[in-house]
C-alpha cells in the first residue's frame, strides 16, 4: 500500500525513534510512505491559541501539498499533528466561507480530497491475522495502551465510538502476542504542552498514569503520540521528583513494539534514544513444522 | 342562481379593529348569488346565530358564509344553526377573518380587501356545496390492551368492571410488567408486589377479561369501532389447560443457568420457567432458544417428570383473529443497560448496576431475597455510589429529554439500602433533583436528613476498578467543581428510561405516530394526552413517555374512560369529508381507469379494488373504491389520480379551483 507520509516536527527532533520505526516496520508490512514535499508547521498548540485562520491554513498548506501529490490519504503519525490536520479538515468542509479565505492565504487548491490517517488507522487494517503470522517473532509481554486525548477527542471530529475507552492499540498489540491489560488512564491528561512550562503539573499527571501501569503489573506502556511519550520518557525526572519513587517502566511507541515483533534491532527502532532504558525483547517464534511433515521425519 | 347568505362576524374588537367589517359586508352583498350580507359584533352569540337563522328562513338562502374565526372553532356551531332551519349543514362554510386576517395583518385598506377576497372565495365555494350526510359505523364493544404492566392492567380492569369485554395481550410470559420487578414505591415505601399481584390476579379472573400471554400483536387492521386485530399467540410448548402449574418441570429442568429476565441477570432460570413464583398465568413456557430438547433433540426430561402430561413441544405459533372496537397501547418501557456507558466501563464491572438490577437486589423476592449483596462475589457492599441522571438529559449520549423516575427512585434506593446496611455510605451524584409531586420532595428531604444519604451535586466522569474498589471520580460542583474521589464497592446508576425495541414496528403496524425517541405520541400534549392521532386508538403509561406509577395508572384510568365513552354509543357519526370514485351510467361505469396509483398512495388502506359485474356475473370493469370507514379524507388519492376519477367530497377539484379563479379573478 502506498500512502503520503507527513511527518511533523517532532518525528525529525524529539521523537525521531518514532519515525526511525515506522520506516523500519514499513516495508516488512508492505507500506510504501512517499513524503508531503516542502512540508510547514502544524500548528501545533499554539496557532490556534492566536489566530484561528492561521490555525486552519497552516495544516490547509500541508493538505493542499498532498492533495498537489495527488495523495488519497496521508498518514500523520504525531498525534497532535493528527488532530490538527483532522480538526482543520472537518472545520474547512462545513464552512465554505473559511475554505475560501483559508484557499486564499495558502495559494494552493484545496478540496479537501486527501483523508487524514493516524497511526492506528494505518496500522490496523495491514496487520492482519495472516500478516502477523509471517512475523518471525511475537512481543509476548504484558503491556497497557496509552492513548491520550489527541488520537479520540474531539467527539465532533473524531466521531470515535469508543472514546473513552479506545480498542485499537489493545488489538494490534494482541495480534503481536501482547497481552493488552485493563487500566484506568487510557485516555487521562499527560500534562501535554505544560511539558515545558510547567513540569510540576506534568510530574503530577505522569505519576498518576504511572503508578496505575505499574500497578496493573505492565512492562510497558505503548504509546502513539509524541507529546505523550515525552512526558512518560523524558520527564520521568519530574515525575519521580512529584511521587518520591523510582518508576522503571519503559515507553515504546507502537511502532517499536511491532517492530521488534518483525524482527528489527532495537537500534533500527531507535530503542537506545530512550530517557528510560527500553529493555525488553521479542521472542523468536520456533520453526514450526508441520504435523505431515513431523510424521514422514 | 344561488342564494348565498354573508354573514360578517366583528368578534368584538377582533376582527373589527382591523378589518372594516361594515365595508366587507357591503361590497359582498353585490357578490353575483349573494342575497343578503350583514355584519354583527359577535356572530356567535345567540342573536348572532338568529340572524343567520331568520335570513335563512326570510330570504331563503340555500348557503350560507359566515365570516368569523377559525372553522376549528365556530364551524360546529354556525352548522347546527343552519340546520335548525331544516338546511343541510355542509351548505354552510366559514371564511377565516381572524387567524388568517386580522390578527397577522395591521389595520388599512388592504387588509379589508384581504377580508373580501377571502369570503368572495367562500362565496364561490359554497355555491358549489353539494348536500352531504354524515357517516355512521357501528363499534364492536371489546377493546384491546396491549401489554400487562401495571398500565395495561389498570385500563383493562377499568373497562371490564365497567361491564365491557376486553382482550389483554402481554409478550411475556407473565402480566406484572416492570412493576412487578420493584421493591417498595416511592414516597410511601409500600411493598410493590403487595399492591400489585392482586390485581394481577384480579385480571386472570375476571368474567369479562381475556388474556393472552406470551403473544403479540401481529397486525391491526379497520377503524374506529371496527378494528381487525391478528395476534399471535406463541407457542409455550405447553397445554395450558393440562397445565397444573405445580412445578416439577422447572425442578427437573437441568439447564438452570439462563439469566433470568425478571431478575436483570442477576440471577438465573431453567430452559422451561415461570419468570418469577407469583406469575399470573403460573404457568411455564418452554424458551426454545435454550431448550436442549429444541437444540439437539435430546433431553425431554421436564416431560418425563410432568404428571399432568401437560408439555407438548410440537406446539405451534397460532395466530387468531379478534374484532375490536378500540385498541389501548400500554407496551411501557425500558431502561438503558450500564454497558450504554463508556466513561463507566461499558457494563465490564459488575458491581456497576442499573436502578432495575438494584430494585432486585433489594426485591424479597429477588435473587438475594432482599439482601444487599455485590453481583461480583456476594458481599454486602459497605460504601454505594448512586448517579443520578446517567444517559439522560445528555445530548452527547442522544437523550435530551429527563426520565423523570430516577430522581425518586435514587432516592428511594438510598434510603432503602441505608435501611439494611446500617453502617452503610450512600452517595448520590445528581444534577438536579426533580422531586415534584405529592409528598416527593419530602421523601428526597427524608433520605438527606433523616437517612442520612450524602448527596453532591455534579457529574462522574469515570469509573474504574482499583485493588477491588471502584474509583468514582467526578466533581462538586456546589464546592467551586472540587474534584470528589470516592473509593466504591458498588456503583447503581440511574439509567435512562428509553423507549421498547420494536417500538417503532408496533407504531407503524397500528399507524399511530412516535417522537424521535420512539415513545408514541399524543394528539394533543395538554388536552388530548391518551389519544393518538389515529381515532379509536389510545395511549397510557410509560409507552408515551417515562412516567412513575401514580402518573401511569392516572393515565389508564383516563383511557379506559375514552374506551368507555366509545363504547357507551351503538353508532358512531363521522364527518362525510372522505374521496369518492365517481360512478357514471353504463357502459363507462366510472371515469377511473383502474390504474390503482391511488391505492398505493392511501397511507390508511382504505382503497380497494372494485369489480362492476354484469348480472351474469361477467366482470366489466374493476374499479378503485374507497372505503369510507377507514378515508380519513386527507386527499392524496385525489392528487395521484390521473383520470381525475376521484374527488374529496366537500372539497372537490371543482370547489377548490372555484376558490383559486375568484382569487385570481
Amino acid at each position: 500500500m502506498k500512502i503520503g507520509l507527513y511527518p511533523g516536527c517532532s518525528m525529525d527532533g524529539s521523537s525521531r525513534e518514532y519515525q526511525e520505526s515506522l520506516r523500519a516496520i514499513a516495508p516488512k508490512i508492505s507500506l510504501e510512505l512517499e513524503d508531503v514535499k516542502e512540508w510547514n508547521c502544524c500548528g501545533a498548540s499554539s496557532a490556534h491559541a492566536i489566530d484561528h485562520a492561521l490555525s486552519l491554513a497552516l495544516p490547509a498548506k500541508i493538505l493542499a501539498q498532498a492533495e498537489a501529490q495527488q495523495m488519497k490519504e496521508l498518514a500523520v503519525p504525531c498525534a497532535a499533528c493528527y488532530n490538527r490536520l483532522a480538526s482543520t479538515k472537518v472545520e474547512l468542509a462545513e464552512d465554505e466561507a473559511m475554505r475560501m479565505k483559508v484557499a486564499k492565504m495558502v495559494d494552493l487548491p484545496y478540496t479537501g480530497a486527501t483523508s487524514v490517517k493516524n497511526i492506528l488507522d494505518v496500522l490496523t487494517p495491514l496487520l492482519t491475522p495472516e500478516v502477523v503470522k509471517t512475523f518471525p517473532a511475537t512481543f509476548p509481554h504484558k503491556v497497557v495502551c496509552y492513548y491520550g486525548c489527541l488520537l479520540v477527542r474531539p467527539k465532533s471530529v473524531m466521531h470515535h465510538t469508543r472514546m473513552e475507552d479506545p480498542m485499537e492499540m489493545d488489538e494490534l498489540m494482541k495480534r503481536i502476542g501482547a497481552t493488552p491489560l485493563e487500566w484506568s488512564m487510557k485516555t487521562e491528561c499527560c500534562g501535554a504542552s505544560f511539558s515545558i512550562t510547567r513540569t510540576d503539573i506534568v510530574g503530577t499527571l505522569g505519576m498518576n498514569i504511572l503508578e496505575d501501569a505499574t500497578m496493573r503489573g505492565a512492562e510497558a506502556i505503548i504509546v502513539a503520540c509524541p507529546m505523550c511519550h515525552s512526558n512518560l520518557d523524558m520527564r520521568r525526572t519530574e515525575i519521580e521528583k512529584v511521587s518520591g519513587k523510582k518508576y522503571s517502566i519503559p515507553i515504546l511507541y507502537i511502532t517499536q513494539a511491532i517492530g521488534l515483533a518483525l524482527g528489527c534491532s532495537p537500534q533500527q527502532l531507535g530503542l537506545q534514544r530512550h530517557f528510560v532504558p527500553a529493555k525488553i525483547e521479542a521472542k523468536l517464534k520456533v520453526q514450526q513444522t508441520t504435523p505431515a511433515a513431523a510424521a514422514v521425519s | 342562481m344561488s342564494r348565498i347568505g354573508v354573514f360578517i362576524c366583528h368578534c368584538g374588537e377582533n376582527i373589527g379593529a382591523t378589518v372594516d367589517c361594515e365595508k366587507v359586508a357591503k361590497t359582498c352583498a353585490c357578490l353575483p348569488g349573494v342575497e343578503h350580507s350583514v355584519d354583527y359584533k359577535y356572530m356567535c352569540s345567540e342573536p348572532g346565530q338568529s340572524l343567520i337563522r331568520e335570513a335563512i328562513k326570510e330570504k331563503k338562502l340555500d348557503g350560507v358564509v359566515v365570516a368569523a374565526c377559525s372553522p376549528r372553532m365556530h364551524e360546529p356551531t354556525f352548522r347546527k344553526a343552519c340546520a335548525e332551519m331544516g338546511m343541510n349543514p355542509f351548505l354552510c362554510e366559514m371564511a377565516n377573518l381572524r387567524e388568517h386576517c386580522s390578527w397577522v395583518h395591521a389595520k388599512g385598506d388592504a387588509t379589508t380587501e384581504k377580508a373580501i377576497d377571502l369570503v368572495s372565495m367562500m362565496v364561490e365555494k359554497v355555491k358549489r356545496n353539494k348536500p352531504l350526510n354524515p357517516i355512521k359505523v357501528p363499534v364492536t364493544k371489546t377493546a384491546l390492551v396491549i401489554g400487562g404492566g401495571i398500565a395495561g392492567i389498570q385500563a383493562s380492569l377499568d373497562i371490564a368492571n365497567a361491564g365491557q369485554k376486553v382482550i389483554l395481550i402481554e409478550k411475556e410470559p407473565s402480566i406484572g410488567g416492570h412493576m412487578a420487578q420493584l421493591s417498595e414505591t416511592f414516597p410511601t415505601l409500600d411493598c410493590s408486589q403487595c399492591i400489585l399481584t392482586p390485581r394481577m390476579v384480579e385480571v386472570a379472573q375476571h368474567p369479562n377479561i381475556t388474556l393472552y400471554t406470551y403473544a403479540e400483536l401481529e397486525s391491526l387492521d379497520g377503524f374506529i369501532g371496527n378494528f381487525k386485530a391478528r395476534i399471535r399467540k406463541k407457542a409455550k410448548s405447553i397445554d395450558e389447560t393440562l397445565c397444573t402449574g405445580c412445578g416439577v418441570c422447572t425442578t427437573a429442568c437441568p439447564l438452570k443457568k439462563n439469566p433470568s429476565e425478571f431478575n436483570m441477570g442477576l440471577g438465573t432460570r431453567g430452559a422451561i420457567y415461570v419468570p418469577f413464583p407469583q406469575a399470573v398465568p403460573n404457568k411455564p413456557v418452554i424458551d426454545r432458544t435454550k431448550c436442549t430438547y429444541f437444540k439437539t433433540g435430546k433431553c425431554k426430561l421436564c416431560l418425563t417428570k410432568c404428571p399432568a402430561g401437560a408439555i407438548t413441544y410440537d406446539q405451534q405459533d397460532e395466530i387468531i383473529e379478534v374484532p375490536v372496537g378500540s385498541v389501548v397501547v400500554t407496551t411501557g418501557f425500558n431502561v438503558t443497560g450500564t454497558d450504554f456507558f463508556s466513561e463507566y466501563g461499558y457494563g465490564k464491572y459488575k458491581d456497576v448496576v442499573n436502578g432495575l438490577q438494584f430494585e432486585r437486589l433489594l426485591s424479597a423476592s429477588g435473587p438475594t431475597l432482599g439482601e444487599v449483596k455485590r453481583p461480583s462475589d456476594g458481599t454486602v457492599p459497605k460504601k454505594i455510589v448512586f448517579i443520578a441522571c446517567a444517559g439522560s438529559r445528555d445530548p452527547a449520549k442522544g437523550i435530551d429529554y429527563c426520565s423523570k423516575i430516577c430522581c425518586m427512585y435514587t432516592a428511594k434506593h438510598a434510603m432503602l439500602y441505608k435501611h439494611k446496611v446500617h453502617d452503610g455510605d450512600a452517595t448520590v451524584f445528581y444534577m438536579d433533583i426533580r422531586a415534584a409531586g405529592k409528598g416527593y420532595d419530602e421523601f428526597v428531604r427524608r433520605a438527606i436528613e433523616e437517612d442520612h444519604v450524602n448527596y453532591i451535586r455534579g457529574r462522574v466522569s469515570r469509573i474504574f476498578e482499583r485493588n477491588g474498589k471502584l474509583i468514582v471520580r467526578g466533581a462538586d460542583t456546589l464546592l467551586g467543581a472540587q474534584p470528589v474521589e470516592i473509593e466504591a464497592d458498588m456503583v447503581v446508576l440511574a439509567t435512562a428510561g428509553i423507549s421498547n425495541p420494536g417500538s417503532e414496528e408496533l407504531a407503524q403496524k397500528m399507524h399511530i405516530s412516535y417522537d424521535k425517541y420512539h415513545f408514541f405520541s399524543e394528539a394533543h400534549p395538554k388536552v388530548r394526552p391518551v389519544e393518538t392521532n389515529t381515532a379509536g386508538i389510545f395511549l397510557a403509561g410509560a409507552c408515551q413517555s417515562p412516567k412513575d406509577i401514580p402518573d401511569t395508572v392516572g393515565q389508564a384510568s383516563a383511557a379506559a374512560s375514552k374506551v368507555l365513552a366509545l363504547f357507551s354509543r351503538d353508532e358512531l357519526t363521522r364527518e362525510p369529508v372522505i374521496a369518492v370514485v365517481n360512478r357514471t351510467a353504463p357502459p363507462l361505469f366510472s371515469t377511473c381507469v383502474g390504474c390503482f396509483m391511488c391505492q398505493t398512495a392511501c397511507p390508511y388502506g382504505a382503497i380497494s379494488r372494485e369489480e362492476i359485474k354484469a348480472r351474469d356475473g361477467k366482470i366489466l370493469k374493476t374499479v378503485a373504491s374507497v372505503n369510507p370507514g377507514l378515508c380519513q379524507g386527507c386527499g392524496t388519492c385525489v392528487a395521484f389520480c390521473k383520470s381525475k376519477s376521484i374527488d374529496l367530497q366537500g372539497f372537490s377539484n371543482e370547489q377548490v379551483y372555484a376558490e383559486v379563479m375568484e382569487l385570481l379573478s
